[in-house]
């Protein structure tokens, strides 16, 4: 093992690489059909969505500044919070891992030349733009008020715009569809020989799991979307007791879909830690198989929990309890996955880099965010903290916690990769501290507002409160500090930035064995694979040699 | 035909390993349009346990025999959709273009005879939610039954005018000698979907005529 990180070659830039081959131009984006530039075109526009969601997030912590009306009208706020939700949900969270990440990687860690269907890819990010762009149109009109859960009967007789903003979200979910589609795909049939199901690395496993759940659950929520803007657009009543339907149905069928979809969110970011924790810790995974086959484990108890947003439903005691119990079982799965990366960790050479902050970031909230989970599990509890601030601050530390990181821990692990410039380490540690506890300051005090009964979605709130609330904000305003630091640093890298050279983490992952920026067609000739990936303890596997001779003197 | 390069897309190695991606990717994509129906008949299924009067009496309203031809037309363009793959594997792309062709007639008569059907509901106020104006049925059942009533089979005859669409473009591709016997996978897609749309109208038939 050679636990020592010094690049042993002068970093070179790939010349012929994705970004200019076959042409640079504006056309040629538009209709490639590479895999990595519509990774790096999904990258962009979820960042862009990013940034208008959290333009949003902030307007509404400035709101909740002061126990009454601070800059905005409660209805302004009531819009506020779903366009939050809906932007950050269906615009950046659900495909900015798998399609942007995913799309770049997926194929250079299998050795494949694309995606199995590149066409299908690149209509995926169209359609993504449709939706994004019908969900903006829809915002713009004056936006919807129901909270991104689209809850009827008030979803079906609320006088905002909620038609658009459903469909958009109906779009949304067919590029979901055809990305999952087509990562089922690429993985079973484009792996380069050798590369057996035990040796695929483990983002890819994870990103199969996520796959799996799009296609099945996405589809279920196009239905019950469309359903709800056909009632509130023609009143057909199927959902609208005053016409014998049943607005709780409604909650089923959302809940089905939505409820997989928060793996669909934070399954990619366990598929980013899964190689960021070999990479910095410089040790293959403690435990291969059973990280790998709990990510199937999590895809497929996770369609049979739903019912546990729905406690308060009217639903059985009896029901409630089975729901309880098998939410818990996602606990188990997720467990066995952070028992494996800390155990991978142990004796291992850890490099304190950026993307290992946000591991030990994601970590924290994963594991945080996860046992409020498992107490919100529990139906008597749950009565207590349903529909309170507890329930915010619980999903934030999984959905933005956990997934946040994963993402932030990529950007940082990958751009030398996907840019081939670096990021300022320096700076990029500044931002890791500031994010982290910028996050922990402003939902810290939200699980402490809830457990004393604050409620969500609520404008105003009784002066007891107040404290706490600044808080939140104060640390809402670090958080969004150090997110644009991150903007800035990349922004200015991906110019100004040292060159990266093919392999500057001196990584085994696969896809580090491409140059850097990768070529068009990723491998001149189809490489064949022998081990698994990031095993270090291998003497010298694809090590590059030493540009300048060792120094003669011994000491 | 040319050989097997002329067909082979330029990641895959090789046309086998491209043949069974497409058809993986098929499978996939029928699963989602399976899913999409299932959501409709597990509201269906919950509505009916909920007024199971009012759906049994709404049912009755139906005219079974339109239903019933429908089926057989249905079923039968599945089949001359089936004997043109046939053709496709032969390689005979005019044999392929005429068989669709005939698939396309079939699936114009089913549209045709679903009209005719909505003619009637129309004429009878039989219409979903607020709309309704029949006093066949007493209570909120009626609106019910026909708001998933027209959703379901409208949704399906989406599917019937798309399957159609798919059918005229292979089919017009075949016949002008497109495809080969050795590389036909197009042709069997198409099939496949419309085999879908059919079994879809096999499950809709029952549960909404019949039960």
């Amino acid at each position: 093992m050679n636990p020592s990180l010094a690049r042993s070659e002068v970093p070179v830039w790939n010349p012929r690489n994705y970004l200019n081959s076959p042409e640079t131009g504006l056309r040629s984006w538009l209709l490639t059909q590479d895999h990595k530039r519509i990774g790096v075109m999904f990258l962009v526009a979820t960042t862009i969505a990013f940034a208008i969601g959290g333009i949003f997030a902030l307007l509404i912590r400035i709101e909740l500044l002061t126990p009454g009306p601070t800059i905005m009208s409660a209805q302004t706020y009531n819009r506020m919070f779903t366009l939050h939700g809906v932007v950050m949900i269906f615009l950046f969270m659900i495909p900015a891992i798998p399609s942007g990440f995913g799309n770049f990687l997926v194929p250079l860690m299998i050795g494949a030349k694309d995606v199995a269907f590149p066409r299908l890819n690149l209509l995926s990010f169209y359609v993504y733009l449709a939706g994004a762009v019908i969900a903006l149109f829809g915002m713009v009109q004056g936006g919807a008020d129901t909270g991104w859960t689209f809850y009827t009967p008030y979803s079906t007789t609320t006088i905002t715009k909620v038609v658009p903003v459903l469909l958009g979200a109906f779009i949304l979910g067919f590029s979901s569809i055809l990305t999952g589609l087509n990562f089922i795909v690429t993985t079973h049939t484009m792996r380069a020989p050798g590369l057996t199901w035990t040796r695929l690395p483990l983002f890819v496993w994870s990103i199969y799991a996520t796959s799996v759940i799009q296609i099945l659950a996405t589809p279920v929520l196009g239905m019950s979307l469309l359903l709800v803007a056909v009632e509130h657009a023609f009143g057909w009543g199927i959902f609208d007791p005053a016409r014998g339907g049943d607005p709780v149905l409604f909650q089923h069928f959302f809940w089905f879909y939505s409820h997989p979809a928060v793996y669909i969110m934070v399954l990619p970011a366990m598929a980013v830690i899964s190689e960021v924790v070999c990479a910095f810790s410089r040790k293959n995974i403690f435990g291969y198989k059973a990280v790998a086959y709990s990510s199937l484990g999590i895809a497929f108890v996770g369609f049979f929990t739903w019912g546990h947003h729905m406690f308060v439903s009217g639903q059985s005691a009896f029901n409630g309890g089975v729901f309880g119990v098998l939410s818990m079982f996602v606990g188990i799965f997720t467990a066995i996955k952070v028992f494996n990366w800390t155990a991978t960790l142990y004796k291992g050479s850890i490099l304190f880099a950026t993307p290992f902050a946000y591991f030990v970031g994601f970590l924290f909230f994963l594991v945080f965010g996860g046992m409020t989970g498992i107490a919100l599990a529990t139906v008597s509890l749950d009565v207590h903290w349903h529909d309170t601030y507890f329930i915010v601050a619980h999903f934030h530390f999984i959905m933005v916690g956990a997934t946040l990181m994963a993402f932030l821990a990529a950007l940082h692990y990958w751009f030398p990769k996907i840019a081939g410039k670096r990021l300022p380490e320096g700076w990029g540690l500044v931002a890791a501290v500031m994010i982290i506890l910028g996050f922990n300051f402003t939902f810290i005090p939200q699980f402490l507002l809830g457990n004393e009964g604050m409620p969500r979605r609520y404008f105003s709130y009784p002066e007891k409160f107040w404290p706490l609330n600044v808080a939140s904000t104060a640390g809402a305003s670090v958080l969004a500090m150090g997110l644009v630091i991150v903007l800035v640093y990349t922004l200015v890298a991906l110019k100004w930035g040292p060159v990266a050279g093919a392999n500057p983490w001196n990584s085994r992952g696969f896809e580090w064995n491409t140059p850097s920026p990768p070529p068009p067609e990723n491998y001149e000739t189809t490489p064949v694979y022998t081990h698994g990936p990031h095993e270090y303890d291998l003497p010298g596997v694809e090590t590059p040699p030493a540009a300048t001779p060792e120094p003669k003197h011994a000491s | 035909m040319p050989a097997n390069t002329t067909y082979l897309a330029h990641h895959f190695e090789s046309l086998e390993k491209q043949t069974y991606a497409a058809r993986l990717g098929m499978w996939l994509f029928l699963a989602t349009e399976v899913l999409l129906f299932t959501a409709l008949f597990a509201g269906y299924g919950v509505y009916r346990y909920l007024y199971p009067e009012a759906f049994r009496e709404a049912s009755r309203g139906l005219e079974t025999w339109i239903g019933f031809v429908n089926t057989l037309v249905l079923v039968t363009s599945s089949f001359t959709v089936a004997m043109g793959l046939e053709r496709a594997t032969r390689g005979d792309g005019r044999g392929t273009r005429l068989l669709f062709g005939l698939s396309i007639l079939l699936a114009l008569a089913f549209l045709g005879l679903k009209a005719v059907e909505y003619t009637h509901h129309f004429h009878a106020g039989e219409l979903p939610g607020r709309y309704y104006a029949s006093d066949a049925v007493q209570g909120p059942g009626g609106p019910i039954f026909f708001a998933l009533y027209f959703l379901i089979t409208g949704l399906h005859a989406i599917h019937v005018v798309i399957g159609m669409t798919v059918l005229a473009v292979i089919g017009w591709r075949a016949g002008r000698g497109a495809y080969a016997a050795e590389y036909h996978v197009p042709v069997e897609l198409g099939a496949l979907y419309w085999h879908l749309v059919d079994l879809i109208w096999i499950f809709v038939f029952p549960l909404i005529y019949l039960v």
